[in-house]
Parts: C-alpha cells; structure tokens; sequence
C-alpha cells in the first residue's frame, strides 16, 4: 500500500511550503553556528600544548585582565546575537506568512478525533448538504481548507507533514488549522500527540483532488447508501442491520444509525481501515471484522465471531458501498 | 561551671578537646569517632554523614538510571523493524513511561543533588551539609518513591501516560486502574526530596563556607547547584500542585481537569510545564557545573570569565522559567503569545554561548592533560551543541508545529540531555571517582568506554532527526513497513546498543578499579578545589581543620604570607561547626550538629506508607498524618546527652574567660 506523501520538506502547499523554507534558513545558520564552535574547538585543542602528568597551574591570570580573550569572546557573543535576531524575524515572519493564508472560497471541515480514529465532517452549505466521513479528507486542489478541530475523548493532533504542521484537538477547546494542497495526490497525516493504545494506529489520509473530482467525490458522498446488488450483499445488509454491526456504526439510508464508530456510508471509495491500519479490500476487511484486536490491539471495536458465510455477507456488502 | 537556666549539668569533659593542625594524629582521631556514623547494619540505618548519604544517593540514582537505560533498550528493540510484535502497546506504553519519569525524576535531577550532597561540603571546606538528618530523610524517601514506582511496574500497574501524564489520558475517565495514581504520587516522593536537598544545598552554601570563600570566589560548581535549588524551589511546588489535583480529580472526584464541569485540560500542561521547562535546565546546569570544574583542572589554569559564567548561571535559571509555552506551541494559546515564547526561547542561547566560548577560551590558552574526564567534556561541544541548535528550531512558532512530537523532538531532547548532563555526568564520575574510592578508574578502559559512547550515541539519535522529518511520531509502539522508516530504526538500535556497551564499559571499570585502581592520594589531577585538600576519599569530618581561603583556586594560589591557613578552636569531640556570613563568608557563629540517628528512616518509612496509603484511600491523608507525625516527634526530642553537650560547648568559653582574669 502506498502510504502517501508524509515529509515536512516535501512541500505541496504553500503552508508546508513556508515552513520548508524557515528550516533552510534555520539549517543554514545552525549549521554555520555548529562548524564555527567546531573549528574553534578544534583550533584550540591544536594550539594549546599537550602536558602529561598535572604539570602546575599557570597562575599568571589570576587577576589580570585578558583583554584579548575577552574581546573574541564578546565578538562571539554579539555575533551570536546578531544570529538569533536573524532566525527570530525569520520565525516571525513565517507566523505572519502562515496567518496569511488567503481564506476566500474555503472548503470548511470539522475533524473531530477519537480514541483511535478520525470523524471528518463537511459542515459548507445548509444541512442537507452537509456529510460525514471518516480517516479520509478530500480537498479540491489550490482551495483553501479550513478544519474546525475538536476531540471526543483524549487530545489528539492533527498533522500533515506534507501540507501543513500540526495543531492540538484538545476537548473542551476548539480551534481551527488552514491549508491548501496545490498538487493533486494522496497526503498522509497521523495523530501526533499521543492518545492511548494505538496512538501509533491514528492515520488518516488527505486526497487532494482537481475541482471536477472534488465535485464528484462530493455528490457521491452526498448519496444515501446504494442498494446492493445480489443476494450475498442483500443478506450482508440485513446482517448488518440486525447484529451488533449497527449498535456502533452508521450506514446512511439504512437502520444502522450507530453513533459510536465510523460512518460506513461510502465505505468501499476508501483506502484504508482501521484509521490506516489494513488496506480496504475483501480479505482484510474480512480479517479485521471478525478479529480487530488482532490487527490494532485494544481498538473499541470487539471481535465479532460469526460463521464464514456471515463474515462474507458482510464484507460482500460493505464492498458494494461505493 | 555553672547550670543551665533549669537546673541542667553541662556534660563534664566534652568540648574541651580542640580541632586544628596542631593537635595531630590524635585529634584527628577524636574528630573521625566525632563525625563518624555508627557501625553495622542498625548504623546504616543511622547514618546521616553527607558522604555516605551522597554514595548511597548516587549508587541508587546510577541503579536507576540503568533500569531507565534497560527500559530504553527495549523500546529500541521492539522499534528495530516494523510491525515488531516484542512488546505489545500496553506494555510499551508503560515501558515509555516508564523510562521518561525514571530518567527525569529518579536519575537526573537526583542524581545531580546526590554528586552535590557529596561533594559541594567538600568544595566549601565545610564539614558536613546543613541539615544531615534532613538529607538522610530525603535520601529513604527518595528510595521508597523509586521502589513503589518500580514495584507497581513489576505488578502490571506502572503509569502508561507518559512521563507528562496529559489529561484527560491520565485523568479518571480514560486512566485505568491506579497506574496514573502510582505516577503522581511518585512525583509526591521525588518532589518532598528535591525540595529537601535544594534546602539543604542553599543553606550549606550560603552559610557553610570556609572563611574567605567569599561570593565570588565560590566554585563554579557549586554555584550551579545554588542556583539549581533555587530553580527547585520554584519549579517543584508547579508540578505538586499540578499532581495533587490530578490525584484529587482521580480520588475524590473534583473536577479540576474536566472540561465538562468546567475544568480545563490546558491547566495541566501550563503547570506541568513551568515545571518542566526549568527541570531541563535543572539537569542540563549541573552539566555546565561539571564543565566549569573539570576544565580549568585539564587546561592547567584558572577558569576565564568567571564572573561571566556566574551570570550566565543565573540568568539561565532565572530565563528558563519564561520558556514553557514552547511545549504548547500546538495547543489554541494565543498567537501572540507564542511568538514571546519563541523570543525567551532564543534568548537562553545566549548565555549558554557565553559558558561555551568561556569554556574554549580557557582551552586555548591553557595546556591540556588529556584525560578521560576532558574526552567527556569536549564532547559536550559536540553533542550539546547539535542538541542547542536543534533547540532553536523547536523555539520557532511555525517549524515547531512541524517537527513537534516527532521523533525530531526525541533526537533533540536527547541531545540536550545527553550532552549537556549525561556526558558531563561521565566525566564527572572518572574525575571525582578517586575523591569517593581512594583510586583513580582505567584510562584505557575510559578511553574505550568513551568512544563507544560518542559513536554509539550519534548513530542512535541522529537518523532520529531524519525520521521525525519524515512524519514518525513519538510515542508510538510500532510502525507499518510501508513509512519507510524501518532502516533508519535499525541504524539507531545498533547504535543505542554500541551506547550501552560503552555505559556497561564504565560500570566495569568503576567496579574493577575500586579494587585495582590505581592509589590516587588527596589530589590525583593537581585541582584547584579545597575538595582536593583532603584525603580521598575523605575522613568522617571532611577536614581536620577548617580552611581558609584566599582565591578562586585556594590549593592553586595558595596562602599569602603571613596569613593562617586553617581556623582551629573548634570541638573536636562534640559535632561542632563554624558558620559564616552569606556574602564574605566571614566567622559569623558556632552551631551544634545532631547525633545519627534511625529517626530519619522511620520517619520515611512512616511517609511512604501515608503516600502510599493516599493511593487508595483518601483517609490515608488523615491517618497517614498521625502515623508520620510519631517519627517526627521522636526526631525533634532533645536528648539529655546533646542537652548537656551544648551546655557545655556554651558554659565552657565562660567559665575558661571566669578561670583566667
């Protein structure tokens, strides 16, 4: 599976693209800094003879002023200043550059994070238009988006090395991060504080996508469920509906309306499950349904023990949920 | 002679015989039955002498430090490839935790007050630290708090919300079971000995010094360890507080941290952090300490810039308490208000550089015996330094919200921490070893152990820069193969375990050299310290007569002409000690010390089982007081031994000036 673009200076907007360009300035410096103090090291180790056993102390400074020394070091230091005001206005005015984000025609989403997986909510528009997902993000390519952050249960963060650095979704607090993706593709992002268990299984995925897909993708979650075709996928349905599938998740125009875990709606148009822990396709989604602990041990989600015909009920339908 | 005001008899003979040089073999004989602690298994209960309270304190922080070091082993090996399945998240949650709150609060802190127990008396020509029932106290509780964290690991109930213990993760709703309890209260015991040893360290500096050692010609060590306890006195109350109300919220179901009853999650981590940004420097200034001492040792000459490096102490101290928000650059805090923090975040450099350029100037114009100890120094210059830089760019609003929690941040971290402590601490046991043991350790041994440490180091933390880049987050128990980050994992395994071989290379050589060693005498390196002036390791009472002090370097400038060079008068056979003047350090009062006594362990005892009670019933708080409180009492009782030893020590000046008209 390939895992999608997560490097902070692989930059495919213009926030990543800020922030890459404040760390070459910071390397650059940071890395005059390092060889200047190196070299003066090492140019001292060289200068100064080497003695053997304790020979006595040289005692002819005591009291006496060293105003040649002195005046390297207080050059060093006023050097060092000049150098931190440098990566200080840097600093600054990337905060300001970041701050800047134009905002006009934004997409606005609600992410809200959960122990250990991610509701994604489309909020532009009036309710009818407004849907849910979950671990995958869709953006149209070079529009702003705006998320609004909030946290079910523990603080998580939200990051996306490629596309922008991360912010706290903390509960109790709301708070909002802006980006925009330029480039089409898929952006990796994972939960960056840490959040329980299987805070290191808390992925999600950013697909950046031109307009017309965007729209596309857009109308396609707007749609209730799709009826299945065929009679496995028609017994998954009832299946689903009446076992204990239902008490947690949410299947849009069906009865399973559970509130607890994913909305499954649109199921089959993503790439992962388990918040990035297997790749979608029949098998794994077989595997994880009757046994989550064996994939994410301690998921909320229990193993769910039922006959194979069952399981392949199931997955057959949730396979047809495009 | 005559009676105390209610009748007392002042003791017949104690006080009569006198310290000083002239006494020779036979008043130091008196003063070492004097000082001793008493022998044998009850006396090692009993012992409050700062030496072997300082050993002690130091072999259990180093013991800690090596449970720490195995837990970190672990966690490198379950990261070597992805998808390992050696420890599962529970276990390796608790294997984090593990490992961040006994490095932090078990080894490094501690460790920094015990090597200062030992050896800031020795530095100040003073015989004993202020308060030695009081250092006992805080050294058993000190014990106790470890011993509980580590027992409740064995159980299956260490904490597993990291070392920081966020809310609402560590508080009631999403906490189970009593792991996070076991943590702040843990945190209860390190914080009553810090606070403890930061007093004691104060009151010995300020009041403890040989005659002469005026404020500016005190240690460069030893103000770093003043200007520690200090720190500790403001920092530690942050986090007592911050813990008790995570322990109350979980306890007896106050609300502090819930945001649903009107508590605020962010509360936690503003007072945590005022704690924990000044416990950095807590650690990393000891390690500048260490620096400042072993330097001027190596170059041959007198440390340049003193009152610069004073300064600079302080102001790194005082500006390490304006720094906390850059924990929270990713929390909704005001804009603004970062951007002050990234300020004072840059602003600490600067006196940080003053220290380094102070340091290199003294080695450029000294002469350098190349030796162990001065391998651990220069690789501050190194290690350090990457760890400062990479500081920096954690000081910055916006590249911070990148490599947050990342494992750059664990690369950095361990940079700083490493290299301005561990690596200084290194050096600091190879050069004060002969000081506790009577022996010098193994050059070659210590030149093996030090390389193995330098690469191993490098080539565990640093590819963790590049990963933390590359998107890895901190804390995590494993990682799908399909990030990539497998190889770069693998590299720092093999390199935490090169790390370990050179630490394990150490511990070999401080036990083989204890018996083979070669014989140091008082001054193996030709130092300048009055801890130099003594034997090593040294006597019961430090000094068979109190010092005084003309200079910076007193064993390097010696006496003037004419002056005296010790102070001599004072009771060689009762536990009598001279105080002096804060500032001039001048003769100021005579104080009598308590006899040794187990009084220090009951009462730990008794403490550790009110804390430990206060886990799981908050009744523990109202019994738990009485029980502590029997111990104390005992403690505090004037015995008529000491009642009649002071006595006599008053009456006798007067009854000698009423002798002789």
């Amino acid at each position: 599976m390939n895992p999608g673009v997560h490097d902070m200076l692989a930059a495919w907007g213009p926030q990543a693209g800020h922030v890459a360009w404040l760390w070459n300035i910071f390397l650059a410096i940071c890395t005059v800094v390092f060889l200047a103090v190196l070299a003066a090291l090492v140019l001292a180790l060289r200068r100064a003879p080497r003695i053997d056993a304790p020979a006595p102390p040289d005692l002819s400074t005591v009291n006496v002023p060293e105003p040649r020394l002195r005046r390297s070091v207080t050059m060093a230091v006023a050097i060092t200043i000049v150098g931190l005001l440098v990566l200080l206005a840097a600093s600054v005015f990337t905060d300001r550059a970041l701050a800047r984000l134009p905002l006009r025609d934004a997409v606005n989403i609600r992410v809200t994070g959960h122990q250990w997986w991610w509701t994604v909510t489309y909020v532009d528009g009036p309710v009818s238009e407004t849907f849910e997902t979950a671990n995958e993000i869709h953006v149209p390519v070079g529009r702003p988006v705006v998320v609004q952050l909030h946290a079910s249960d523990v603080i998580h963060s939200l990051w996306i090395p490629s596309l922008t650095g991360k912010r706290d979704l903390i509960p109790g607090r709301s708070a909002t991060l802006a980006f925009r993706a330029d480039q089409p593709g898929i952006y990796r992002g994972q939960c960056a504080e840490f959040c329980g268990f299987q805070h290191a299984f808390m992925a999600f995925e950013v697909h950046a996508e031109t307009a017309e897909n965007f729209a596309r993708w857009r109308q396609l979650q707007l749609a209730p469920a799709a009826e299945p075709a065929g009679a496995q996928a028609q017994r998954g349905k009832q299946l689903f509906q009446s076992i204990q599938c239902a008490m947690c998740h949410a299947i849009q125009g069906t009865l399973a309306q559970g509130k607890a875990g994913p909305d499954l709606t649109h199921l089959a148009s993503r790439r992962t499950i388990g918040a990035g822990t297997l790749p979608n396709d029949a098998a794994h989604l077989a595997s994880w349904i009757a046994d989550p602990q064996r994939h994410k041990p301690g998921v909320n989600m229990p193993a769910n023990p039922m006959s194979g015909a069952d399981l392949a009920a199931i997955v057959s339908y949730l396979g047809s949920l495009k | 002679m005559r009676q105390g005001p209610l009748g007392e008899q002042p003791h017949p003979h104690k006080g009569r015989t006198k310290d000083g040089l002239a006494g020779g073999e036979l008043v130091a004989r008196v003063l070492d039955a004097t000082w001793a602690d008493p022998p044998g298994l009850w006396g090692w209960f009993c012992a409050i002498n700062h030496k072997a309270i300082g050993r002690r304190f130091l072999v259990t922080c180093l013991v800690f430090f090596a449970l720490g070091g195995l837990l970190a082993a672990t966690m490198r090996m379950q990261l070597s490839r992805p998808g390992n399945t050696l420890v599962g998240p529970d276990l390796y949650n608790q294997i984090f935790t593990m490992h961040g709150s006994t490095m932090m609060f078990l080894f490094a802190v501690p460790v920094m007050q015990a090597l200062a127990i030992y050896l800031v008396p020795l530095m100040l020509g003073a015989r004993a630290t202020a308060f030695p029932r009081m250092t006992a106290y805080s050294y058993w509780i000190f014990l106790f708090g470890g011993l509980m964290l580590y027992a409740a690991f064995l159980v299956n109930s260490a904490p597993d919300a990291g070392w920081f213990s966020y809310v609402p993760l560590a508080g009631p709703a999403y906490g189970a079971g009593k792991r996070n309890d076991i943590w702040a209260q843990m945190i209860t015991f390190t914080e009553v000995s810090a606070l403890l040893d930061a007093v004691i360290i104060i009151c010995t500096v300020f009041k403890m010094r040989a005659p002469g050692m005026t404020l500016n010609r005190i240690p460069l060590y030893v103000w770093a360890m003043l200007v520690v306890a200090f720190m500790i006195m403001f920092a530690m109350p942050a986090v007592a507080l911050a813990s008790a109300m995570l322990i109350m919220d979980r306890l007896v179901a106050t609300h502090f941290f819930n945001p649903g009853e009107g508590g605020d999650v962010l509360l936690w981590q503003h007072l945590f952090w005022f704690f924990g940004h000044p416990e950095v420097y807590l650690i990393f200034i000891p390690g500048l300490g260490f620096m400042s001492a072993m330097i001027p040792t190596f170059a041959r000459r007198p440390m340049f810039g003193y009152t610069a490096m004073v300064l600079s102490i302080i102001a790194t101290g005082f500006l390490s308490f304006g720094l906390w928000v850059h924990h929270m650059f990713a929390t909704n805090v005001p804009e603004l208000g970062k951007t002050f923090f990234t300020a004072a975040s840059m602003l600490i450099a600067i006196p940080t550089a003053v220290q380094i350029y102070c340091w290199i100037a003294t080695l450029w114009t000294g002469r350098l015996n190349f030796k162990v100890p001065l391998y651990y120094v220069l690789s501050f210059f190194v290690i350090l330094v990457i760890g400062g830089l990479t500081g920096l760019m954690l000081a910055s609003v916006s590249l911070d919200s990148q490599v947050h929690d990342s494992y750059f941040v664990v690369a950095h971290l361990h940079y700083v921490l490493l290299g301005g402590a561990v690596f200084p601490l290194f050096g600091a046991l190879y050069y004060w070893y002969p000081k506790f043991v009577g022996r010098l350790m193994s050059e070659r041994l210590g030149r093996w152990s030090f390389w193995l440490m330098f690469v191993g180091f490098n080539v565990a933390f640093f590819p963790m820069h590049l990963l933390g880049m590359n998107g890895m987050p901190r804390r995590v128990y494993t990682y799908p193969a399909e990030m990539g980050w497998g190889t770069m994992n693998l590299v720092a395994t093999i390199g935490a375990v090169t790390l370990a071989l050179g630490i394990f290379l150490t511990l070999v050589n401080a036990l083989r050299s204890a018996r083979h060693g070669v014989l140091a005498g008082p001054d193996p390196w030709g130092a300048g310290t009055l801890e130099w002036a003594t034997a090593s390791p040294p006597r019961p009472s430090n000094f068979l007569a109190t010092p005084i002090v003309y200079g910076r370097d007193p064993l390097w400038q010696g006496i003037p002409e004419g002056q005296p060079d010790h102070v001599s008068g004072l009771a060689a056979d009762v536990r009598e000690v001279l105080c002096t003047t804060v500032a001039d350090a001048q003769a100021d009062s005579r104080m009598m010390y308590p006899a040794s006594t187990p009084m220090p362990f009951l009462a730990a005892l008794a403490t550790t089982i009110f804390f430990v009670g206060s886990i799981f019933t908050p009744w523990a708080v109202v019994w738990g007081a009485v029980l502590v409180a029997v111990p104390l009492v005992w403690w505090f009782w004037p015995t008529q031994g000491e009642a009649q030893e002071e006595l006599a020590l008053e009456k006798l000046d007067a009854s000698l000036a009423a002798e002789k008209p």
